[in-house]
This record gives structure tokens, sequence and C-alpha cells, in this order.
């Protein structure tokens, strides 16, 4: 299993490597505990409130580990032209998958639009949302 | 025959690995390549430059019997006959991470011309085109180039903006996902230009299909730019970093706050360094103007908007995509006679341009010519020339508040105005909806929003009120 020290090595040649390695470490533990963040601090020269100040900033890092997959639905406007607050319900009413707000993934033609990890998934409709959502 | 089936992100998010896998399951070769940008289309299939709309698996059989319907020949088809493409000349053409596409396909040329004549003619080049940063701010990339290779220092760097948050916009993405070798081939021009040794290309985690394949042709494509170094950097969700130098901050590590201008980035930008921070769409044209030269990037467009746009069509528009025109076109012409109206097919209530920070635009404006100036006249925002259509069903009072949320939820908490008051913008426009002091209200946020615009340190804060001010304007009644 990859360490944190492991991480921040592979990191620490880089110009500004505090990102990289927050990214690394979700990848890694699914989230950036309070020890991650000390450890992170103290290889980096840091404080603890600094890196606390970066991962609390930033929407993609989480402090605690979610158990539940991850559906992203796009939130902003050119989805939202496209009816997505209409299946937002279908998506609260359930609870097996956890339902998160993104703004935006580049779909504005096709939406609305969803990310479960790296899959983006356009043309959502009542239907397919279910559908997707129960295979998640 | 040759099968050509795009890998861009909306051909992937509407199915198109199912219509390859299907052709290959009948024994035919496919090549992935770059979506033309018909996404209406999508999963659109290319045989023999003729083209299959909405394509599913379970119609492949019926296209290789020939028993299916084409669109016809793609390039003829109105949406690509009546663009101009320079940015986008390769879309749906070639394979996105294949050198010899590339190659064969007039890449490169422009960083040899640029290696030719040397790094003051290269930049001359790129002050004769017009070239205006496409970001937004439409600043002159020339002049920005020139300030950056004016400065003494040992280290300067070249900073591309790929942090593309904007809604209604996906043209960035378009880039890298189907031409990442002309976006590196830009960003070495620019490091040649002003004697930068390094890059950084910031990319939203939102786009992991632009990521996977910059990464991949930064390495393929190493030995060709050396001693030029290009580094993608992931983006962590945070709109705000779309802004210069929150991102310049988001790359050393830092949270994304905004800073305070003067100093230029031209001059203090990364680690201090002169960094030219450019967006993909600048950085993109560029490749093109070298190899042409100047004069024939600037003898598209009007006034002092010189060159193509490539206008992204997005929301509910029937026809939408991607259409790289001249400058000078009319909104009216991309809403209706391009985009084809809604995709609903109610009438088209509004507009919004330029992305979450840009103005509302009735059809009544929509003789608007496409150019800097005009928009900036009309109060309005080209911005990255993304069109968020709406039909008539829209609740205005909703968008003018979704404005003031998203700007609390992206706001960078640096300056007060944009902090504070966007969550104040929020309660005052439920006020408004639950229909509480109607009129005094309506007042306090004229004044709110007067306060954001001229007190804010960045376009976050300065810009919210213009979405929400021209939903008032335009359609009072769904304020009452």
């Amino acid at each position: 299993m990859t360490s944190i020290a492991d991480i921040v090595a592979e990191h620490a040649h880089r110009e500004g490597p505090l990102l990289p390695i927050l990214h690394d470490v979700q990848k890694a533990f699914g989230h950036v505990s309070e020890d991650a963040m000390r450890d992170i601090a103290q290889a980096l020269n840091l404080t603890r409130a600094e890196v606390y100040g970066v991962v609390s900033f930033y929407h993609d890092f989480r402090k605690e580990a979610e158990a539940r997959p991850i559906l992203k639905l796009c939130r902003a406007e050119a989805c939202k032209a496209r009816g997505v607050d209409a299946l937002v319900p279908i998506a609260e009413n359930q609870s097996r998958v956890k339902l998160e707000a993104v703004y935006c993934l580049g779909m504005c033609s096709v939406g609305p639009a969803a990310l479960v990890g790296d899959q983006v998934i356009a043309r959502l409709d009542a239907t397919r949302l279910s559908s997707l959502l129960e295979a998640m | 025959m040759t099968v050509r089936i795009s890998n861009d992100a909306v051909a992937l998010a509407c199915g198109a690995d199912a219509v390859a896998a299907a052709f290959a399951a009948a024994g035919v070769e496919v090549e992935r390549v770059s979506s033309w940008g018909m996404h209406w289309m999508e999963p659109l299939v290319d045989i023999d430059g003729v083209g299959y709309g909405q394509v599913s698996a379970d119609q492949v059989p019926s296209i290789l019997s020939g028993d299916a319907k084409s669109i016809g020949r793609i390039e003829d088809h109105p949406f690509i006959a009546k663009q101009n493409r320079l940015t986008f000349a390769r879309a749906g053409k070639t394979r996105p991470t294949s050198l010899d596409d590339y190659y064969a396909s007039g890449g490169w040329l422009g960083l040899g011309q640029a290696r030719a004549i040397g790094a003051e003619a290269t930049i001359e080049t790129i002050m004769t085109s017009g070239l205006r940063g496409r970001g937004g701010a439409g600043f002159p990339a020339g002049i920005k180039w020139q300030t950056v290779a004016n400065a003494p220092a040992e280290q300067k760097y070249i900073v591309c903006n790929a942090d593309e948050g904007d809604s209604g916009t996906f043209a960035d993405r378009m880039v890298m996902e189907g031409d990442p070798f002309m976006l590196i081939e830009g960003m070495a021009i620019a490091g040649f230009a002003v004697g930068a040794s390094k890059a950084y290309i910031y990319i939203r985690s939102e786009y992991p299909h632009a990521i996977a394949k910059m990464e991949a042709a930064i390495r393929l494509s190493a030995h060709l730019i050396a001693p030029f170094v290009v580094e993608v950097r992931v983006g962590a969700g945070a709109y705000i970093c779309g802004e210069e130098t929150s991102l310049l901050n988001s790359l050393e590590g830092k949270r994304g706050e905004v800073r305070a201008k003067p100093p230029l980035p031209a001059l203090e930008g990364l680690f201090g360094k002169p960094t030219v921070v450019n967006n993909v769409l600048t950085l993109a044209a560029v490749p093109w103007i070298l190899a042409h030269g100047g004069e024939a990037y600037a003898s598209y467009g009007m006034g002092r908007s010189k060159g193509t746009m490539p206008v992204q069509l997005a929301g509910n528009v029937k026809h939408g995509g991607l259409f790289e025109v001249a400058f000078g076109i009319t909104l009216g012409e991309l809403v209706n006679d391009i985009g084809g109206g809604t995709a609903s097919g109610r009438p088209v209530r509004c507009v919004q341009v330029g992305g979450p920070l840009g103005a509302y635009i009735a059809p009544a404006q929509f003789d608007l010519p496409f150019d800097y100036e005009a928009f900036a006249a009309a109060d309005a925002l080209i911005g990255h020339a993304g069109i968020t259509v709406f039909d008539d069903s829209v609740d205005m009072a909703q968008m003018a508040r979704f404005a003031m949320e998203f700007c609390a939820i992206e706001s960078c908490g640096k300056c007060t105005p944009c902090r504070l008051g966007s969550t104040r913008g929020v309660e005052t426009i439920d006020q408004i909806i639950a229909g509480n002091n109607v009129d005094a209200n309506l007042a306090l946020l004229a004044d709110l929003a007067e306060t954001m615009k001229f007190g804010s340190l960045c376009a976050m804060g300065g810009f919210t009120p213009y979405p929400v001010m021209s939903a008032i304007k335009l359609f009072p009644e769904d304020f009452k």
C-alpha cells in the first residue's frame, strides 16, 4: 500500500507540489485525513494551517471518507436550460449513491450531464438517470 | 472503407464506444478521431466522408448494408460549410494523439517558422495578426508576449489556462481532446518567443479525458519541443482558478485566491517570475498564425476583433456544438440560422453569452455583431464565446438567484463585495421571489450590484451583477 511519504517523495522535486500530492493522497485513500494533512505539512515544511487551508479551499478534496459511489450532476446554466433541475429529485430520493453538484463538465450542448469516476454521461432524462443510479 | 468515430468526451458520453465496438465486431476497422463539433449528431459515424448521425450500436448492420439514411458529405453540411475553421481545421479528421496525422495535416510548421524567423519576428507576427486573449478579457496577445520578452529574468514561464469553468463553453476541452499537439505547438512557440523554458497547462479536474490526452501528447512530442518542457497540472474543482492570478496561486500549491494587480503576471507571475498566461484558444490559434502569417489571420474579423472565434452553441439549442467563424457574425444568425433555435421547439426567450458572468440577451438584441467592442457597448460580454440558449419556460428570477448563488459558492473569499455581496444577493432575490417589499428589495439589489461591480477585486464579483441586472432589466415580469 502506498504511504503518504511515498506520495510526497514522488512529487517533492516539482515546483509547487502540494496540489499534485493532495490529488494522489485522495486517489489512494479516498480522502485527505487530519493525519495526512499533518504528515504532508511536515514533509513540505508548511504549517498544518496552510495545508488545511488548501484542502478546505478546493471542492475536490474531502476531509472525510465517503463509502458510497458518487454521482456528480452538472447544475450549471447550460444543463439548467436543458432541464436538469427536474431530474434532481430523482437523484435526491435515494441514498445509495452520494449526489454532488458540479458546475460544468463541458457537455453544454448535450446536457443534462453527469460524471461518475472518469466516465461522463450525457443526454440524461428521468429514465436514463434512474438506470444510471441503479447500475452504480 | 475508412470508418471514423470520435473519441471526444461528448461522443463518449453519447455512447460512441458501443457504436465503435459494434463496427469492430462486424470486422470493420474504426479510426477514433476528434469530433467535428456537430454535437447534436453524436455519435456521428463518418464513412469515407459521408456522415450518419445519432447512431446506436443496433443501427450498425443497416449502415454497413447501405440501407441507413446518411446526412451526406459531412464537409458539405451547412453547419460545417459555413464555418471558417482555422483553429479547428483538423476537427473530425485526425486521430488526436497521432503524430503522423499531425505532421500530415501541417503540424509543427508554425514552430518551424518561428524558429526560422526568430523570437522578435514571431512576436511581430502575433502583433500583426491582431490576436486577442480568447479567455474573455480580449487583451492583445502580442503585447503580453512583448512585455514578458522584455522582462529580464533567468526563468520565465508559459502558463496555459485550461480551467474552462464557464457553463456553455467547451472549445478548450475540444482542443485538448481533439488536437493536443496544436496546443503544445502553440505553447512551444510562445516559449520560444518570450524566452521561457517551461510551460504549465492547468486543466480542470472535471475534464478527465482532456487530462489523459494532453499527458499522452506531451509524452509523444517531448523530443520535438525540447529543451522546452510542458507539464500538466490538474485543478481541484474551484471555478475561481480560471482567473489568472488565482490560477497562479493554485499552481504554486496555495489556496486559489485572487492577487491584486499590479504587479502584472507578465512581470511577476508564477513564483514571482515573468509569465505569459494565455487561454487554450489563444495558444491554439498561434501555430496557424505562424504558418500562414499575421496578415492572413487579420484578414478575418471586423474592427479590432481580428481572426476567428470558436463559438460554442449550448444549452437548449437544436444544433449545438462548435462553430468557428470570423468575428462580425450576428448573434441572431448564430442562434437561429446556425443553431436552429431551441431543442425543445419552443420560442427562444434569451441567451447568456460568456458564461455565468455574462449578461442575458433577449431576441430583440439579436442584431448584435460578435465583436468585443460591440458587446461591451451593449453592457454584454463575449467572454469565452459560449452561447447558452433558453426557451420561454425559463424563470429568470431563478436564473438571477443562481448567478448570485454560484458566486457565493465559488468566491475565493478575498474581497468583501464578492464574498458577502453574493450571499446577501441570494437572500435579497429570495425576498423578491417571495413577494416581500419587492420594489424596495429591487432597489437594494441594484445598489448591491453596483457595489459588487465596482468594489470587487476580479471579474467573479465584478461581473456577477451582469446576469442579475440584465435579467431584471429584460424580464421585470419575472420579478413581480
